[in-house]
């Protein structure tokens, strides 16, 4: 306790200082031992422990119809969650009971989701949605769009019917909160690719290993969303209510759940935004939809088609993300109409709503031409051959203009970098890193990360590790280049986040599949196209959390700096960048977590190091056990940077409140 | 603007008894706390709370403080540097009797708020005896403390804890609604205290539609609401503006005048403490440090601590002519006009200065002292 | 069945009369009912019934797209067979063999350690024989270096221009770029075991790879990559293949010791043991189908260049081959 006190009080002013002596010693060391222990491993070579690993995924593999694990607990998981997406899929998309088409046709679909926006958010949003799906259709992509959202919301709704309630149960208990971070932090960062094959072992091939691929990846930020929620309720509230004699679960439910109510809602967004980042990738295992279609098209590299797909999915996602705003609101403000006579109103006129889709549900079940999606108009072919259009146009006049831009970038600073990363001695780097982990955090931070980096090194894996960590921490300075730039924009100017947020949420939600050939065209299979792939992913995470800790600045500081005659300038360096410092930090770490997701995707067009290791682990039977390793040493890369941001950020979070103060 | 009364009440088991001795100089044992202890145990009503050698400390090992002679002794500072636990209440005793308005003072940090939480085990607290009525609160299992709070003691919060998606008969009838009361007993109560603290015409607002001052109406009626014997504030004006503050603190006046409730009131602020306070207790670092009426504190500061915090104060407005009056001397003509020794000293002055002669100071037909311009002057021109 | 009039569960005057009026007007326009199209569209040609569900394994590049787009309507449309297409990577096809669900890999590179685990091992797989296409696989360059500097193609002249091949990936050496780590690829060894001053680059997908080589003859950039037929990429760019040592045989015994190019493969076809003895005609289909690499381009070309769906470019195929799928269908 009191040496944590002394190392926070006594040192800070050294800190500057300690952390450059651990640069000089590094660099000094980096030019005397260049080359040494640097655990190198060749692409195709193994360790016993990837050996290993590969022998426990063949005796899973031979044992699966004798284990009672399987047959009682693993297969029944998967018949229901089967089931369910199968009833699910016999509504919206596939042909069920007897009929050629689906219970609901396209009318029904466009009508109930439109309906549905409107109930749970507004008219605004039920308009948004209807045009979305109607769009979809229009693109000629309605059955595989279906599909993809059948799919979606199967996943979601075992993700919701998990995670809300482990949540809740976090919320409460400490002891869950303890057991169930990691688990989740493990379960965001670890690469899908790596349990894809094993998954389709233990589930099959089929729905339901598509469903827990995605949920996998979607159900923990709902988890930790409804935590944090719950963990929110204001102290004296609850106090309130225990002082009346409130028992534990009455306190639950009548105090902590309704208070928590809007922040889950926003969990819920969360998840289904993660579960659409996943149809790509759950395609690779014979989940339908849009991400077979992209897939397909980057084949043959037609980038047109796969930007129709892509460009459907963007939608979706938006209109998901729109509609789960407005739900969240409409929460909040439930409670506030006191004059009764508008919510009257809504009711009737959602009364006369409710009818009329249930009028275009009968038809959409009747005829064929509300069932099937007319094909007379073509919206697809124009956006797919104008976006191969653009895409051939740029490969064919910017190429030598961003061939160039790399080089400069690879040579000037990715090489030397990643040569300092890779070519110093494991020990010294390991030192360095604990000591900068120590002085930046605390000695927490210091453990965890040598912990980290221990078992990095146990993974067998450290030479590609730290070419991982070398592109990662690139990506990172650009990410939050773009959002300084482009975050204190917009935080400034209301207008400017209008006309920018959009093409954020595109970008973030655009599976990277669709710009990974044109972006290889670009820049070429390398490390650089990797690093960018990530930066168009993670940017706008960091742009929009910059943007809104800008606009957070309070406008009675911002007054007092105009009043004082600062200029623009003045006002942006001096005044709202230092206030916001604990939003740049969190900023910075979800940052360096999107682009460290984004790492197997590198793999794919030229990044080697992890996310090679990770991609050929998938393909490859033997190379399954190192494919493993990979994953795990992304995950542990992510704990390390996640934990030394964390600290920084709560540091930085510190200092702005001091000067708040 | 002050009520009298509020002070001349009959019966407080803190009553100086030692005014026999005629003098103005402070009685050494008014100082000593634990002697006021005694006496109040001894012949007063029994009291509705009572505390004894509470303790709460914050940290590992917490419960090894209380236990140790030598840690007990212990400041909180060296305390802190010795163990890592912060004691927030230290080895407190004082009784609450029935239908006293009874004040905790302290500045932020001494542990105020943390001992009202101890009262009703909102904080557990880590050694020490609490009595409701006779019965240790702290030997209470979960389910008889929860028939106490429903029941028997009803708090009031800072910062009002109100529950935001609930209508404000909603909130107020909450506390009915969890112990299992009927919809319509639940909305008649509800209506009742609701007019009792006069918020009729509000009642299905919601709570972030009020105002700061309505909304701890709010957070009144629903401690109210279960006709509680005793009411827990914690610095429930603190988070008001100065003029609704005063309304509120008239309106807790009034509410004891009506209802007559045992209320215990945490409060920093010392004007707040004398305008209500039938006694007041002062803690410093979790530890008591003075406790008594505010005449007691205001005469007979217990250390310098207490002394610069009543420095302040205007003597006039809270001494009474008890602490004033000198033994009757020879010469004195004792023809002038009578007072009770209770009668504070502002309401006395214009007495005195018309008077001729020095007002006689009586109490149950025995002539206590007397009070003449030299006294009443040397208060007046103090304050 | 819904009926207009249990529309609206309380209906409001308003709402219901609304919705009425709406149902009326829309009905009337009606259309054809879905019911009327079902007969058509359910069971295609003469279907004899007998073959079942028929699982087959779909894997991530054109050729092997095209095989199965013919596979596939011909066991749909002449066997009358359910055929169940499932879009999934090699490793996860064979391992379909075990859990049952894949029944046949139509166009299978080589794969010894699957084939060792599966067939060999667990018994769930076997061979089917070949598909008649030849696989080839090597070191190629785009066609404008081929005809610029005619000695590349030996490699003994590779060391030569090296410095033309350098890239920011390659650290000073000449880069030879890989592409999918699913396929097979002795190039780290072949480099070091040929004395090439060059470094093997990881592309790390076809679609990176693919892209490389056509950006690099559109620009006209020196690039040597991996690659292989028959692709349908080769009928855009006709990439030529560099000569490397010539393959005898067993020279690629020891993988770390391969210096020599690599051999053809005589690409085949995999069922599981469990469909080669449900006796459905699928199985046959399966063992019988054999096409040549020509033939294969030819439905690849329709479904990447023309853009046709499989469907349609299986039609175009086998209209106009009857003869080559009739004697797929002899017993």
């Amino acid at each position: 306790m009191t040496s944590i006190a002394l190392v926070r009080t006594g040192i800070r002013p050294f800190r500057g200082a300690i952390v450059t002596a651990l640069l000089l010693v590094w660099l000094v060391g980096f030019t005397v031992l260049h080359g040494q222990d640097t655990l190198a491993l060749g692409a195709a070579d193994t360790t016993p422990l990837h050996g290993r690993l590969n022998d426990l995924n063949d005796a899973v593999g031979a044992n699966r119809n004798s284990n009672p694990l399987f047959l009682y607990f693993f297969n029944e998981i998967r018949l229901v969650v089967d089931q369910l997406t199968t009833f699910i899929s016999s509504l919206v998309s596939q042909p069920a009971f007897g009929r050629p088409v689906p219970l609901i046709g396209w009318l029904g679909v466009v009508a109930l989701v439109g309906f549905g926006s409107w109930a749970l958010g507004n008219l605004k949003v039920g308009l948004l949605a209807a045009a979305g799906f109607t769009f979809m259709g229009l693109q000629g992509l309605w059955q595989q769009s279906m599909d993809t959202f059948a799919l979606t919301l199967s996943a979601v709704l075992v993700a919701l019917l998990v995670g809300i309630p482990l949540g809740i149960w976090a919320g409460v208990s400490d002891r869950v909160n303890r057991i169930v971070t990691p688990v989740l932090d493990f379960m965001q960062t670890m690469p899908t690719f790596v349990y894809l094959a094993p998954l389709t072992l233990v589930f099959l091939i089929g729905p339901a290993s598509a469903v827990i691929a995605t949920l996998i990846y979607a159900a923990p930020p709902v988890i930790r969303i409804a935590a944090h929620g719950i963990r929110q309720s204001p102290k004296e509230t609850l106090e309130a209510a225990q002082s009346l004699g409130a028992t534990r679960s009455q306190t639950l439910r009548q105090v902590m759940l309704p208070l928590a109510k809007r922040t889950i809602v926003i969990g819920v967004n969360q998840t289904i935004m993660a579960a659409l980042s996943m149809v790509t990738i759950a395609a690779l295992i014979d989940a339908p939809g849009l991400g077979r279609v992209v897939l397909r098209s980057l084949q043959s590299l037609d980038v047109g088609t796969a930007f129709n797909a892509g460009l459907s999915i963007v939608i979706m996602a938006i209109v998901f993300d729109r509609v789960t705003t407005a739900a969240s609101v409409r929460v909040e403000r439930a409670r506030r109409t006191t004059s009764r006579i508008p919510a009257r109103v809504r009711k009737v006129a959602l009364l006369v709503g409710g009818a009329v889709t249930a009028v275009c549900l009968y038809l959409s079940y009747t005829f064929v031409w509300a069932a099937e999606f007319p094909t007379d108009f073509d919206v697809g072919s124009p956006i797919s051959r104008a976006a191969s259009a653009v895409t051939d146009w740029a490969q064919l006049h910017l190429s030598a203009l961003t061939s160039d831009f790399k080089e400069l970038v690879t040579n000037s600073l990715l090489n030397p970098f990643q040569s300092l990363l890779t070519d110093s001695p494991w020990w010294l780097l390991f030192a360095v890193l604990v000591g900068i982990a120590a002085v930046a955090g605390s000695v927490r931070t210091a453990v965890t990360t040598a912990l980290c980096l221990a078992l990095i090194v146990g993974t067998g894996l450290w030479f590609d590790a730290m070419t991982t960590l070398a592109a990662t921490l690139v990506a990172t300075v650009a990410v939050m280049a773009l959002g300084l730039v482009l975050g204190v924009w917009m935080g400034r100017s209301v207008r400017v986040d209008r006309v920018i947020r959009p093409v954020l949420d595109a970008a973030q939600t655009m599976p990277s599949f669709v710009y990974l050939v044109p972006f290889v065209a670009l820049f070429a299979a390398s490390r650089f196209t990797g690093i960018a792939a990530a930066v168009v992913y993670a940017a706008p995470v960091a742009i929009k959390i910059i943007a809104d800790g800008i606009a957070a600045v309070s406008p009675t500081t911002m007054e007092a700096a105009t009043a004082a005659g600062s200029s623009s300038w003045q006002v942006i360096t001096k005044v709202q960048l230092p206030m916001s410092l604990g939003t740049l930090a969190l900023a910075m770490n979800q940052g360096l977590i999107y682009v460290l997701s984004m790492v197997v995707v590198g793999g794919l067009v030229g990044g080697g190091a992890l996310g090679y290791d990770v991609v050929a682990g998938f393909r490859q039977n033997a190379l399954f056990g190192k494919g493993l390793a990979a994953g795990l040493a992304i995950v542990l890369l992510g704990i390390m940077l996640d934990r030394i941001t964390q600290s920084v950020a709560s540091r930085a979070q510190a200092t702005t409140d001091h000067v708040r103060h | 603007m002050t009520i009298p009364s509020q002070f001349t009440e009959p019966a407080q088991s803190s009553e100086p008894s030692a005014g026999e001795t005629m003098t103005t100089a402070i009685p050494e044992e008014l100082v000593q706390s634990p002697s006021l202890e005694a006496k109040a145990t001894a012949g007063a009503p029994a009291p509705v709370i009572s505390v004894q050698n509470l303790w709460k400390v914050f940290g590992a090992n917490a419960d090894g403080v209380p236990r140790s002679e030598e840690l007990r002794a212990l400041p909180r500072k060296e305390l802190k540097q010795r163990t890592g636990c912060v004691a927030a209440v230290c080895d407190l005793s004082f009784d609450v009797a029935p239908g006293e308005v009874f004040v905790v003072m302290g500045l932020s940090g001494s542990g105020k708020s943390t001992l009202v939480r101890c009262l009703t085990r909102l904080i557990e607290p880590t050694a020490g005896r609490v009595l409701f009525k006779g019965d240790d609160i702290l030997q209470a299992n979960e389910r008889s403390l929860r028939e106490l709070r429903r029941h028997n003691i009803a708090m009031v919060f800072q910062h009002f804890g109100l529950l935001p998606h609930r209508r404000v008969a909603d909130n107020v009838s909450y506390g009915l609604e969890i112990r299992g009361a009927g919809k319509k007993e639940r909305s008649q109560r509800a209506a009742e205290v609701i007019d009792l603290v006069g918020l009729s015409g509000y009642e299905s607002s919601f709570p972030d539609q009020l105002s700061g001052g309505m909304q701890q109406r709010v957070g009144l009626a629903r401690a109210l609401a279960g006709d509680p014997e005793v009411l827990l504030f914690d610095e429930p004006f603190s988070a008001l503006d100065p003029l609704i503050r005063r309304d509120m603190q008239n309106e807790v006046i009034r509410l004891h005048h009506e209802v007559g409730k045992t209320m215990v009131f945490i409060t920093h602020d010392l004007s707040e403490a004398l305008k209500l306070g039938d006694r007041i207790l002062i803690m410093r670092d979790g530890r008591l440090v003075q406790v008594g009426t505010g005449a007691e504190l205001v005469g007979a500061p217990a250390d310098d601590y207490v002394r610069d915090f009543v420095r302040e104060v205007p003597r006039s407005h809270v001494l009474t002519l008890r602490w004033i009056m000198r033994p009757v001397q020879p010469d004195d003509q004792l023809d002038g006009p009578e007072f009770g020794p209770e009668v504070v000293v502002r309401e006395a002055v214009r007495a005195v200065l018309e008077s001729e002669r020095p007002i006689k100071v009586v109490e149950d037909g025995r002539l206590l002292g007397v009070v003449g311009n030299a006294e009443i002057l040397a208060v007046v021109a103090e304050s | 069945m819904f009926r207009t009039t249990g529309i609206t569960p309380r209906p409001r005057a308003v709402a219901g009369l609304a919705a009425a009026g709406l149902a009326l007007s829309l009905s009337a326009c009606g259309g054809a009912k879905v019911g009327d199209t079902a007969a058509g569209a359910q069971s295609g040609g003469g279907a004899s019934g007998k073959c079942g569900t028929f699982n087959l394994a779909v894997n991530a590049w054109v050729g092997y797209e095209a095989d199965a787009a013919v596979v596939a309507y011909v066991a749909k449309h002449k066997l009358g067979c359910k055929v169940v297409p499932k879009n999934l990577d090699e490793q996860v096809s064979w391992q379909g063999f075990g859990t049952g669900e894949v029944d046949a890999i139509l166009e299978n590179w080589g794969h010894d350690d699957l084939a060792k685990k599966y067939i060999t091992e667990q018994k769930v797989a076997q061979d089917a024989g070949p598909t008649g296409n030849i696989g080839v696989i090597g070191w190629y360059v785009p066609p404008f270096l081929a005809k610029q500097h005619p000695d590349i193609l030996d490699w003994h002249n590779l060391n030569k221009y090296a410095n033309l091949f350098a890239t920011s990936e390659s650290g000073g050496k000449g880069q030879v770029l890989d592409g999918d780590p699913g396929f097979v690829t002795n190039d780290a060894a072949l480099v070091k075991n040929l004395g090439l001053d060059y470094k093997v680059v990881y592309a790390g997908s076809e679609a990176a790879l693919i892209t490389s080589f056509r950006q690099a003859e559109q620009s006209k950039k020196p690039m040597i990559g991996y690659f292989y037929s028959p692709q349908w990429f080769l009928a855009e760019v006709p990439l030529v293949k560099v000569n490397l040592p010539k393959y005898t045989k067993n020279c690629d015994a020891v993988p770390a010791k391969v210096a020599c190019d690599y051999p053809e493969y005589n690409l085949n076809k995999v069922v599981s043991t469990k469909f080669a003895q449900s006796g459905s005609p699928a199985y046959q289909l399966v063992k019988n189908f054999k096409w040549t690499n020509e033939d294969q381009n030819v439905v690849a070309r329709s479904i990447a260049q023309d853009k046709l769906s499989d469907e349609a470019a299986a039609k175009k195929w086998v209209d106009a081959n009857p003869d080559k799928v009739n004697a797929w269908l002899a017993d």
